[in-house]
């Protein structure tokens, strides 16, 4: 168990890596770093002036070095100019050059300074989380329940009435992305056209204060969304646990139905849909994009999208590591939590 | 007003675009008559039409696709033009120069809102199923070997597969689908990469197939090569971009850069996933006895993989195929909702949405019809993989 840890842990921390390395690869591209200086030094300037920008900044170091520098395990570059004015990458504006620190990156806790909202990053994403967090908990909290409800009441009796009503439900769940229930939703509950107006169509008024009338809209999009394929993963399971001999043997002892399903054949039932739950986070991370697009949260998802919008290198680059840490956070946590709750693995 | 015509009222609305899908109806009437007439004899396809979940998906897809085919004859006004008093207008009203209404309303701009949706199924239609395609055929010609001969090769494909699965496709979709990555040229060395593997599926299952009629087998390969090298070259060369290796006489495919984005970043996040599913059955079908018994008759492993296992392989794999439609077609949506890749201009269903979901509590129509149209196609394609399991599973 323990060096089954040790090398998905690795994997992980490599595969982190890597994906970072791209992330920053993309981000610096030449024109990308182009239409920084561009903001940055005023739109107008040569491209001469363009370079000596990008060299005065420590853009134009060899890609590797640059990544080594934000990853924080190279020291950050120092440039000494003619009036002796000594600037460098780690040496902030009105901070002695002798005092500041010589590695300032990622590791260090330095997520560098975003161009649009001009703050650290590491604040912005750090707020920007805890509002995500909120709506993710919500999604969570009805999410999980309402689809394993769904898949283990279909599951319990294939083929039934119940099993098939519930079924089309789960299909005609996953087919409706986020977008589109989103608007649907909108228009039905939020709109002047239908009238009901139940709900907000924002989430704007949520950021200050958080009431069921402006988060409860984008919680049930994001949960339609998922509820579906959780619940046919737990159904899958449930009927073939259901087929199991130890279920029929229980049955024919005379154990009632509703025993069976509770004290036999949930806990078994229950394994495969915990890996497709912990793998769904980096698709609820999709959703909480478009939701928080659509209905303007300004979390997490809406600051990736402006950041990668607005050419904000630095923010994009802190969101992507927090993007990819949830992604492989998550398979690590379903993949040691399977054979946890797996017997047959974890002893083997 | 010389030519003062009645808004419509909700009946004649329903009546006029029933009528105006008249072809697609006709289509598919023909279509269920002669399958369920020959069903017996069409294998799985005829099947489809003994479950009732199957021919629904069936037809809602089917519905689609005539759609895209007759789009032509369906639209009633022009995709582009617009009308400034038509601006949000509500469904049924009509035009002021009396030539016609606006069936499901106008758009923000002032644009027909059925027609564009008829004319989205198009670009929905022609990019989805063929990206799909050559995401099964990249994940295929790379998952066979990973999992027939396992290894180091297995190793670093499955690494690097599990790679772009972390990335947040949203993320990747932002980094690759911008217009600085499409200067650097990026997408097209991809297309390079990702497109050259059809073609090596392609010559791999014919040299595998025909190898002891060497005449026959070249020949074949050389009309492949051919057709298929130019195809692949006039697809990934485009005059004034980094990769431009054919003159522009011989260029027949004018894939705007765009759009070949979109089309190599929606296999890119698909093929990985094909080639996990093909690699998983690999590794299970290779123990059965008639893998083993090629083996004995000292077939080739290509012979084995292409010819013994493929096949073998295909229930699960025609059925992911018709999901991953689907979900390639959220994808396209996704792309359009966030303006990336296709025009702004452009009529898809993804795009359409995003353009009308600023006034969605005001004017509904422009972002509420692309959505249902969307939502029925991807449906559609899972009930029809739904009934595709169940048949398979029968035999």
């Amino acid at each position: 168990m323990l060096k089954f840890l040790i090398r998905r842990l690795a994997a992980m921390i490599f595969t982190a890596f890597c994906i970072t390395f791209v992330v920053f690869y993309l981000t610096n591209l030449p024109p990308n770093l182009e239409k920084v200086a561009k903001s940055e030094a005023g739109s107008r300037i040569s491209d001469a002036e363009v370079q000596s920008w990008l060299e005065k900044n420590g853009h134009a170091q060899p890609l590797l070095k640059r990544y080594g520098e934000w990853l924080g395990v190279v020291p950050g570059w120092t440039r000494t100019d003619e009036s002796g004015m000594i600037t460098g990458r780690c040496i902030r504006p009105k901070i002695d050059p002798a005092e500041a620190p010589r590695f300032c990156g990622v590791l260090q806790g330095d997520w560098g300074f975003s161009t649009v909202f001009r703050d650290d990053v590491s604040k912005i994403i750090a707020t920007r989380l805890g509002l995500t967090g909120l709506l993710m908990f919500w999604v969570m909290m009805t999410m999980v329940p309402l689809s394993l409800m769904i898949g283990v009441l279909a599951g319990m009796r294939e083929g039934s009435k119940l099993d098939r009503s519930l079924s089309t439900f789960s299909i005609a769940s996953t087919a409706t992305p986020e977008y589109v229930s989103g608007v649907i939703l909108i228009v039905v509950f939020a709109s002047k056209l239908v009238g009901l107006q139940w709900f907000k169509g924002s989430a704007n008024s949520a950021m200050d204060g958080l009431t069921f009338e402006n988060f409860a809209l984008p919680v049930a999009t994001i949960v339609l969304y998922g509820t579906g394929y959780i619940a046919r993963m737990t159904r899958a399971s449930m009927t073939e646990v259901m087929t199991a001999q130890y279920i029929r043997t229980a049955r024919l002892k005379g154990v009632s139905f509703a025993n069976v399903v509770m004290k036999h054949a949930l806990r078994n039932a229950l394994i495969a849909p915990f890996t497709v739950i912990m793998l769904q986070f980096p698709w609820l991370l999709n959703g909480v994009v478009i939701v928080e697009t659509l209905f303007n949260y300004k979390g997490f998802g809406w600051t990736l999208v402006s950041a990668a919008g607005n050419n904000d290198i630095q923010l994009l680059l802190g969101c992507s590591v927090v993007a990819v840490l949830v992604v492989l956070v998550t398979q690590l946590i379903s993949d040691i939590g399977y054979v946890f709750l797996n017997p047959r693995i974890r002893i083997s | 007003m010389e030519t003062a015509m009645e808004p419509l009222a909700w009946g004649a609305i329903l009546a006029t675009i029933l009528r105006l899908f008249l072809p697609v109806w006709i289509a598919l009437i023909a279509t269920f008559a002669l399958s369920i007439t020959f069903k017996r004899r069409l294998g799985l396809y005829g099947k489809l039409f003994d479950s009732t979940v199957g021919m629904i998906g069936f037809a809602f897809v089917m519905f689609w696709v005539f759609t895209a085919l007759f789009a032509p004859l369906i639209e009633t006004r022009d995709v582009l033009s617009q009308i400034a008093q038509m601006k949000n207008a509500l469904p049924g009203t009509p035009v002021p120069d009396g030539s016609g209404h606006y069936l499901l309303g106008g758009d923000n701009l002032g644009r027909d809102v059925f027609s564009r949706m008829v004319a989205g199924s198009r670009i929905v239609i022609q990019i989805a199923p063929m990206a799909t395609m050559f995401a099964f055929m990249v994940g295929v010609t790379l998952g066979l070997p990973a999992g027939y001969y396992g290894g180091l090769f297995d190793t670093g494909l499955s690494f690097l597969a599990n790679l772009v699965l972390a990335f947040p496709v949203i993320l990747l979709f932002y980094l690759l689908v911008t217009p600085e990555i499409v200067e650097t040229g990026l997408p097209q060395y991809l297309a390079v990469v990702l497109f050259v593997l059809p073609l090596l599926f392609l010559v791999l299952l014919v040299n595998s197939r025909y190898y002891v009629t060497p005449g026959f087998r070249n020949m074949v390969i050389a009309v492949i090569l051919v057709l298929g090298g130019w195809a692949y070259l006039s697809l990934v060369s485009e005059a004034d971009t980094k990769v431009s290796v054919l003159p522009q006489a011989l260029d027949f495919i004018h894939m705007p850069a765009n759009i070949l984005i979109v089309f190599v970043s929606v296999v890119f996040v698909n093929a990985p996933t094909v080639f996990r599913i093909v690699r998983g059955l690999v590794l299970d079908i290779k123990t059965r006895d008639y893998v083993s018994a090629a083996q004995t008759r000292g077939e080739r492993p290509w012979y084995i993989m292409l010819w013994e296992i493929l096949p073998n392989a295909r229930g699960p794999l025609i059925v992911d195929f018709c999901l991953r439609i689907g979900y390639t077609t959220i994808l396209l949506g996704t792309l359009g909702f966030f303006g990336l890749g296709l025009s702004p201009e452009s009529p898809d269903w993804g795009s359409t949405i995003n353009a009308g979901r600023k006034l969605l509590t005001i004017a509904p129509w422009p972002a509420l019809v692309p959505a249902i149209a969307l939502m029925s196609l991807v449906l559609g394609l899972n009930l029809l993989a739904d009934g595709l399991r169940e048949e398979s599973l029968k035999d």
